[in-house]
């Protein structure tokens, strides 16, 4: 509605220019560790801008502090390195400022569900239209290695040489628990997975979330090797697709069942169980995706990867405008002069 | 009986009751019926801390305190002249506050054993002779309401909420009001609902006709008008006065307004006003939190809207580390801290100015925030005005003070006129040619501002230390030195672009009083009067705290003692003795309660070799 930002900025909601990958990438040298999951997740970030076919100059990459939040720096797009787990406050506001943009928020374990934690659940309440990458390295990479709310109990760090005794957050759990209408997961090894999930994550209308692990070489090495690696990754890891059963195993061998709630391992080789017994993904359904999250730390099962949930709600920043209009439909645009003369006045002569 | 009528010069009038008595609205209408009738006023309420302390109690007591008065109004009054106490416990709590010889007004109703217990008293002070030294005018006002409705057969809850306006009508009588304010804004309140407009008029003429025929009371007052300035006014509140300071730096700026906050005691009331104001595209937004309050308001000054976060001290005190952030980056904000009574939680609904240290040098690192205050409550839409002008202009956060006590006290406003207010319109970047982040502007020093959105303009700005021009981050030692004197050097530079000090009285003489904030109206009185007594006592009142502007050094040089009342232990004192190494005096209390005026006549007297 305000004419000084529309005059001065893109009005359209499509790119006209064709982009590459490379036109994403700014002029600043990238300074994470070499070898860190970063560099992926930025490569495949990059490589999905182009296609999304917004005009550059309307995405916004906002982050916090941690090795992860140096992200905006290295897109040539608008962005914001801010504080220690605001990002997603920030965002809020830059939406609901300006819903025309397309903003996004890069933000580590620590950032995003630690000191930031009371920010990232009411995001996810609130449904505001930002998409969050969450680099969940399950550690504190920039403070070079403590726990971090996500690292398995019994860690040892420097901040705790006996072994962490707290329970970690399944984040895709707290993200459905706090009202997520996106929710899904990805791995820093699986460049055309993670791909996949970025692009969805720009479709999707409200706020999208998406936990993606990632390694840090130097202070949390291998912590998702068994999810990624060639040799173990297919046993461990059952990808989720709508409509698609649930299968897995490297040789397609294995499938999940729903017993009551409670997914079980079924085997699809020794004839007790075909693809017709497996449960089939839904990712309209919020009480599976609670079922699916719920698999993330049981040893009996693989580890879910995909969309758990993709649905609908209205947004936060939609609503708000919707009532800005019928405010102003009701009482017409204010005036100034109207506003400062009304109450109880009187004139002294 | 034909009636005395006494003329005086001012009066001050204190409506007290239990919480559920409507004391605020009797206090309200007769706040607007003064004002209409052309006096200068002043009004505080007095509310109680609890919401729905239990009936009868000392804490569920309600007061609102009206001073208004032929000549001119600076403060709602260090005593009350009239006391109306609607039961014995807003007796008890407000009697301290009654001059000698003074006017109480109670409904004996009030005063049952059960409301006498629950007010702590062992005896009745209507008999025990404790009130002897006041004027005690005992009615029974619930009696008479009810007699004035016996026929309308309403239900008896109904019958005792109209008992105020019965009070009401007695102090119409008294000050020679008239009621068609009051009887006016009636018929428009209770427009579906004919039996309320009937009850309601009705009991306040039964008040009016029962002091206008009873022997009981002899006297009435007469306040005339005051020589106000001409034109067009409304009664405000410093919360209202603030919201509507913001929406036209808005509008003048052609920008949104956008607010972030989280509600506290006692700057609710601005989110409330702002909240409303939606056909403004007015956009606020209730957080989670206070830290949310400030960086979702960043986030939206990224974005290019007029960007405020309100709040009060404990809340500052969260917003802190962001306001280093807004500080780096260099957006502009308006961080507004009503004042309440700390530390901690402290006292909630008391006022203080406790946080101006916290304003000025509360942040880690070298992070230079301007500090701009407002002096009573309709000057909030003044300060507000400005220091949106300073954060736009300078590309800057900016800190606003005001407090609990303007923030809900009130007083006539004289309406500006739109085309009057400042023309603060912002230029947004477009050129990407040569863009640079954190290319500055030669005088002002502050940097442009570029919009997502703005195509060729994508640049990164962050917390960390970058080097000026291109942004880009910077460890080096010489510019970290450099970009420190830069960011400190810009807000030193908004000396140069606002008004010089001026002084209320004597250019120079034996003592100047310096005061900031809420404690203006106050000041002002205690040292005219000293004036008319012809003391040589001038006075200067602070709206910019940080950068001063640029004669106080020359003004303080004339004096030869400088006093500086504060309701802290000495904060604004420490800037000045720092500032100019003068010698200057503080005069601190810290009760939860503005000065009186005489507390500070006391002390320019003291100053002055006591009783010249
Ligand atoms: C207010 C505040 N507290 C603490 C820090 C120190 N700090 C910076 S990053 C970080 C943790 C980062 O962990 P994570 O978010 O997981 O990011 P990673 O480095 O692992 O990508 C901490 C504790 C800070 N910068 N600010
Ligand atoms: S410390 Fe870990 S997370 Fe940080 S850049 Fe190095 S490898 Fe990556
Ligand atoms: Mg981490």
């Amino acid at each position: 509605m305000n004419t000084l930002i529309n005059s001065v900025t893109n009005q359209a909601t499509e790119a006209t220019i064709k982009y590459t990958a490379k036109d994403f990438s700014s002029d600043q040298d990238v300074r994470w560790c070499p070898g860190c999951g970063d560099y992926s997740i930025l490569a495949q970030v990059q490589r999905v801008m182009p296609d999304l076919n917004i005009p550059k100059e309307k995405i916004v990459f906002i982050s916090g502090i941690g090795c992860s939040s140096r992200f905006p720096y290295y897109m040539n797009t608008y962005g914001f390195h801010s504080i220690h787990g605001r990002a997603t406050a920030i965002a809020s506001g830059l939406k609901i400022a300006r819903p025309d943009l397309s903003v996004w928020v890069a933000t580590g374990d620590g950032d995003g569900l630690s000191i930031g934690g009371n920010h990232m659940i009411h995001i996810l309440r609130r449904n505001v239209d930002v998409n969050i990458l969450l680099f969940n390295n399950q550690i504190y990479g920039l403070t070079k290695g403590q726990y971090s709310p996500t690292s398995e109990t019994g860690k040892i760090t420097k901040s705790t040489p006996y072994g962490s005794v707290d329970m970690p957050f399944n984040p895709a759990s707290l993200a459905l628990g706090a009202g997520g209408t996106f929710v899904a997961r990805s791995l820093d090894r699986d460049p055309k997975h993670m791909q996949t999930m970025i692009k969805r994550a720009a479709e999707h209308k409200g706020t999208s979330f998406i936990e993606i692990y990632q390694n840090c070489n130097v202070f949390n090495d291998g912590a998702f090797f068994a999810l990624t690696e060639k040799e173990t990754k297919p046993d461990n890891v059952v990808f989720l697709e709508h409509g698609k059963p649930l299968v897995f195993g490297k040789e397609n061998d294995k499938g999940i069942k729903l017993d009551g709630f409670s997914p079980v391992v079924v085997s699809l080789k020794d004839g007790s169980h075909s693809i017709n017994d497996l449960l089939v993904h839904n990712e309209k359904d919020s009480t599976l995706a609670f079922i699916l999250a719920n698999m993330t730390y049981n040893p009996e099962l693989p580890r879910p990867v995909g969309i758990f949930l993709a649905s609908d709600r209205p947004r936060y920043e939609v609503e708000m405008e919707k009532q800005i209009d019928s405010a102003i439909s009701k009482r017409g645009k204010g005036v100034l002069e109207k506003l400062l003369n009304s109450g109880d006045t009187w004139v002294i002569q | 009986m034909e009636k005395e009528t006494r003329a005086l010069d001012e009066v001050t009038i204190r409506f007290a009751g239990d919480s559920g008595d409507g004391m605020q609205l009797t206090g309200g209408q007769f706040t607007n019926t003064s004002a209409a009738m052309g006096n200068d006023l002043s009004t505080l309420p007095d509310y109680p801390a609890e919401i729905r302390a239990p009936i009868g109690t000392t804490y569920g007591v309600s007061g609102f305190q009206i001073h208004f008065g032929a000549t001119e109004i600076n403060t709602p009054g260090d005593h009350c002249d009239v006391l109306v106490a609607m039961n014995a416990a807003s007796l008890k709590v407000n009697l301290r506050s009654l001059i000698d010889g003074g006017i109480i007004i109670v409904n004996t109703d009030g005063f049952g054993d059960k409301n006498l217990k629950l007010a702590g008293y062992t005896q009745s002070p209507l008999s025990d002779g404790s009130l002897s030294k006041f004027q005690v005018f005992q009615v029974d006002i619930t009696k008479l309401t009810n007699l004035a409705l016996a026929d309308m057969n309403l239900p008896q809850k109904v019958v005792d909420k109209t008992k105020n306006f019965f009070a009401l009508g007695m102090m119409y009588w008294m000050f020679n009001r008239t009621p068609d304010n009051t009887i006016q804004w009636i018929t428009e309140k209770f427009e579906k609902k004919p039996e309320l407009i009937e009850a309601n008029t009705r009991v306040m003429k039964a008040g009016w006709n029962y002091a206008e025929t009873t022997d009981i009371f002899a006297v009435k007052y007469d306040v005339k008008p005051a020589p106000l300035t001409p034109g067009k006014y409304r009664n405000i509140n410093g919360n209202q006065a603030t919201a509507l300071g913001f929406v036209a730096a808005a509008d003048k700026a052609k920008l949104p307004l956008f607010l972030g906050s989280y509600p506290i005691t006692p700057a609710s009331d601005i989110l409330h006003e702002l909240s409303y104001f939606k056909n403004f595209g007015v956009k606020t937004f209730q957080c989670e939190d206070e830290i949310a309050g400030i960086t979702s308001a960043i986030g939206a000054s990224f974005g290019g809207s007029l960007a405020i976060t309100t709040t009060s001290g404990p809340g500052v005190a969260l917003k802190t580390e962001a306001m280093g952030l807004a500080v780096m980056v260099e957006l502009p904000l308006v961080i507004i801290n009503v004042q309440r009574g700390g530390p901690s939680t402290g006292l909630p609904t008391k006022t203080e100015q406790a946080d101006l240290l916290q304003a000025v040098y509360g942040r880690n690192g070298e992070a230079p925030i301007p500090v701009i205050a407002a002096s009573s409550p309709s000057d909030c839409f003044n300060a507000a005005f400005e220091a949106s002008r300073i954060a736009l202009k300078f590309m800057t956060p900016v800190i606003l003070l005001t407090d609990g006590y303007i923030a809900n006290g009130s007083e006539p406003w004289l309406i500006p006129e739109v085309k009057d207010l400042k023309d603060i319109s912002v230029k947004f970047r477009t050129d990407p040619e040569n863009y640079l982040p954190y290319l500055r502007d030669e005088i002002t020093l502050s940097r442009e501002w570029a919009i997502p959105g703005t195509p060729g303009l994508e640049h990164r700005i962050g917390g960390l230390e970058k080097q000026d021009g291109t942004g880009n981050i910077n460890y080096e030692p010489e510019n970290h030195h450099k970009m420190i004197k830069l960011r400190a050097a810009k807000v030193e530079r908004i000396a140069n672009d606002i008004p010089l000090a001026t002084v209320e009285g004597d250019e120079s003489g034996d003592v100047l009083v310096i005061g900031w904030g809420g404690t203006y109206g106050t000041i002002k009185t205690a040292v005219e009067r000293k004036r008319k007594e012809g003391k040589s006592v001038s006075h200067l009142h602070l709206r910019y705290i940080n950068p001063m502007p640029k004669n106080i050094g020359e003004i303080l040089a004339k004096f030869k003692t400088v006093l500086v009342p504060e309701i802290n232990l000495g904060q604004l004192i420490k800037i000045l003795r720092d500032k100019f190494l003068i010698p200057a005096v503080g005069l601190n209390k810290v009760q939860g309660l503005p000065f009186r005026s005489i507390e500070i006549e006391q002390k320019i007297d003291e100053l002055l070799g006591g009783k010249q």
